[in-house]
């Protein structure tokens, strides 16, 4: 029977949600191609976890070594090798994260199997597989369709599917003995260094103001921190303003930096990439100030405002001090 | 150490106005501002950095047309010893694969320890390129690295995970590292380093150079094939607040007092 892989995610004793989104979006897709899901789970001591996956699918495929116990993309990639020799998924999903990023690719040459990564939608037409992927930025969609082939990959962006509550599987669990002889020497897990605790933890904020490209230059920082203070909030920032070092790290919004659900967020000069999306878009309300009327944070926001934020901030930062009933400064 | 960037020319779309062209396969090039990928920018300092340190050379390359002299040029000019174009009629439509296919062909009759390329490229964000080289050459490879440091035949690196955490990895040499931005500070070009590198040669080669065969590459050789472009539908739209910057900030605080934010 045809079969369609996913990769579980783990890390740190957590299966990560990507894992559920694309065991959400694997049963989709398996049961309009009367296929198999199976669950594929690389580790040390995960049998905990092969039980919790078990009730998203029909089977899981358990490997088991030491050489697993942390995320090694030449150990992975000789397993899963191994796994989709033998098993022929139609089919492999893995997490567009900097795991499946260190992964996918040099699976995808090995197996010889075509690969779309970052993909948003997936499904099968005339046989053919097309997934739907984004483009400068989030700015274009484009629908692309995959060299024909016996087996795929296809990495699956973070948050694209949705979790159903689908009605539990009793899958079965299969441990398959670990074909890892040798030592992986080509690269070696040292350890997870974590970020240092900074001065400011935004993710306990109200109200946050988060600046973006749009800020232009350092010099500007000042004048929107005022305006944040005026809002009883905290300045945080898109990625782009860290990566240049006018904000510490610990102020960035996004996959790579935090996840925040402040009452409101105000969104200044931020285009609205999905990485700065995922970790702002459940904000209670949202407003944002974008020179580009087709910016993708309009979006996400509840309100918008198509100007140059600078034109913005002087006059806001006086009419809430006027309804605070503040001296305006 | 000598070490090869691959770098990409692409189009700067972040604060740009897209357009679809008539193909509907692509999109509107006239009236885009191009430069270096951000992400290879980033990798190229890092390559800098180490020649500074370590001693030995850099080599930018690239895949492209002739307008993609002008981020080769950036390179010589920013530090990079020599600079390769990758030209060829043949080469268009390429996607990630093919393109790595073409890089690693080329790369790998010159000397190197070290091959760096950007996370991803700015325009297609496939994110690929580096990992296949290193699969192609049969050697190591490390992606999103947010830190370098060489030590004998191995590097120390730092990889950017999820939510802020990263892990260290031992990678060795030789090896591709594909740099995440925010690494270092990139430099600073002055016009008269821009005019100096304008005399530097830029070898070009195409096709016949590289030993690949007109089926592995381009559209042909590629793994993916566009059908179609569009613009992203949108599930919600923000209701747009008009009016003169004043009048603006005054709806903005009255919605917040409404809702007791103030």
């Amino acid at each position: 029977m045809a079969e369609i892989f996913v990769l579980a995610e783990h890390r740190q004793g957590q299966v990560r949600d990507v894992t559920y989104e694309m065991l959400t979006k694997g049963r989709e897709l398996a049961q309009k191609a009367n296929a198999q899901l199976t669950a594929v789970l690389l580790g040390k001591d995960a049998k905990n976890h092969a039980t919790a996956l078990s009730t998203h699918v029909n089977n899981v495929l358990l490997v088991e070594d030491a050489k697993l116990e942390n995320f090694n993309s030449d150990a992975y990639q000789k397993v899963l090798s191994h796994l989709i020799n033998e098993y022929k998924p139609m089919l492999t999903l893995i997490g567009h994260t900097s795991y499946g990023l260190d992964l996918a690719p040099s699976l995808a040459v090995s197996l010889n199997a075509p690969l779309a990564t970052d993909c948003i939608d997936i499904g099968f037409e005339n046989e053919a597989l097309t997934v739907t992927r984004q483009m400068y930025g989030g700015k274009v969609n484009v629908t692309v369709t995959l060299r024909k082939a016996e087996s795929y990959i296809v990495t699956v962006r973070q948050a694209a599917f949705q979790v159903k509550s689908d009605s539990a599987l009793n899958g079965q669990v299969t441990e398959v003995p670990s074909p890892l002889s040798e030592e992986i020497t080509s690269k070696r897990f040292v350890q997870y260094v974590l970020p240092p605790p900074g001065g400011v933890d935004i993710t306990a904020a109200e109200v946050l103001v988060g600046v973006g490209r749009g800020i232009k230059d350092v010099a500007n920082i000042p004048q929107v921190e005022e305006l944040a203070k005026t809002l009883g909030g905290v300045l945080a920032c898109s990625r782009p303003i860290v990566d240049k070092g006018w904000l510490p790290n610990d102020r960035q919004v996004g996959s790579s930096g935090k996840t925040v659900k402040p009452k409101f967020y105000l969104a200044l000069g931020i285009s609205g990439a999905f990485q700065h999306v995922l970790g702002m878009k459940s904000s209670d309300l949202i407003i944002a100030v974008n020179k580009d009327a087709k910016a993708p944070i309009f979006g996400v926001a509840d309100y918008g405002v198509v100007e140059d934020l600078f034109k913005i901030v002087g006059p806001l930062k006086t009419k809430v001090q006027e309804l605070k009933g503040q001296k305006v400064s | 150490m000598d070490i090869i960037v691959c770098v990409k020319h692409v189009p700067e779309t972040a604060e740009a106005d897209i357009k679809i062209d008539a193909s509907g396969k692509a999109v509107e090039k006239s009236g885009l501002v191009f430069d270096i990928n951000e992400w290879d920018d980033y990798a190229l300092e890092e390559a800098v950095r180490l020649k500074e340190k370590l001693g030995g050379t850099v080599t930018a390359i690239t895949l492209g047309s002739e307008e993609a002299d002008n981020t080769l040029r950036k390179c010589l000019a920013r530090g990079a010893d020599k600079a390769v174009r990758l030209t060829d009629p043949k080469f268009e439509g390429s996607d990630g694969y093919a393109t790595a296919k073409i890089l690693s062909k080329a790369i790998k009759d010159m000397p190197f320890n070290l091959i760096l390329t950007g996370a991803q490229a700015g325009d297609d964000g496939s994110a690929v390129v580096g990992v296949i080289i290193a699969e192609l050459l049969g050697i190591s490879h490390a992606t999103m690295v947010k830190k370098v440091e060489p030590s004998g035949d191995a590097i120390r690196l730092n990889r950017e995970l999820e939510g802020g955490l990263e892990e260290v990895l031992e990678v060795k040499l030789p090896a591709v590292l594909s740099i995440q931005t925010g690494i270092n500070e990139p430099r600073y070009v002055s016009i008269m380093g821009i005019r100096k590198a304008m005399q530097k040669e830029i070898k070009v080669i195409g096709l016949s150079g590289i030993g690949l065969s007109e089926s592995e590459v381009g559209e042909v050789g590629s793994w993916i094939l566009t059908q179609k472009m569009c613009v992203p539908p949108v599930e919600k739209q923000a209701e747009f607040l008009k009016g003169s910057p004043d009048e603006v900030a005054s709806k903005i605080s009255e919605i917040l007092k409404a809702k007791g934010l103030l």
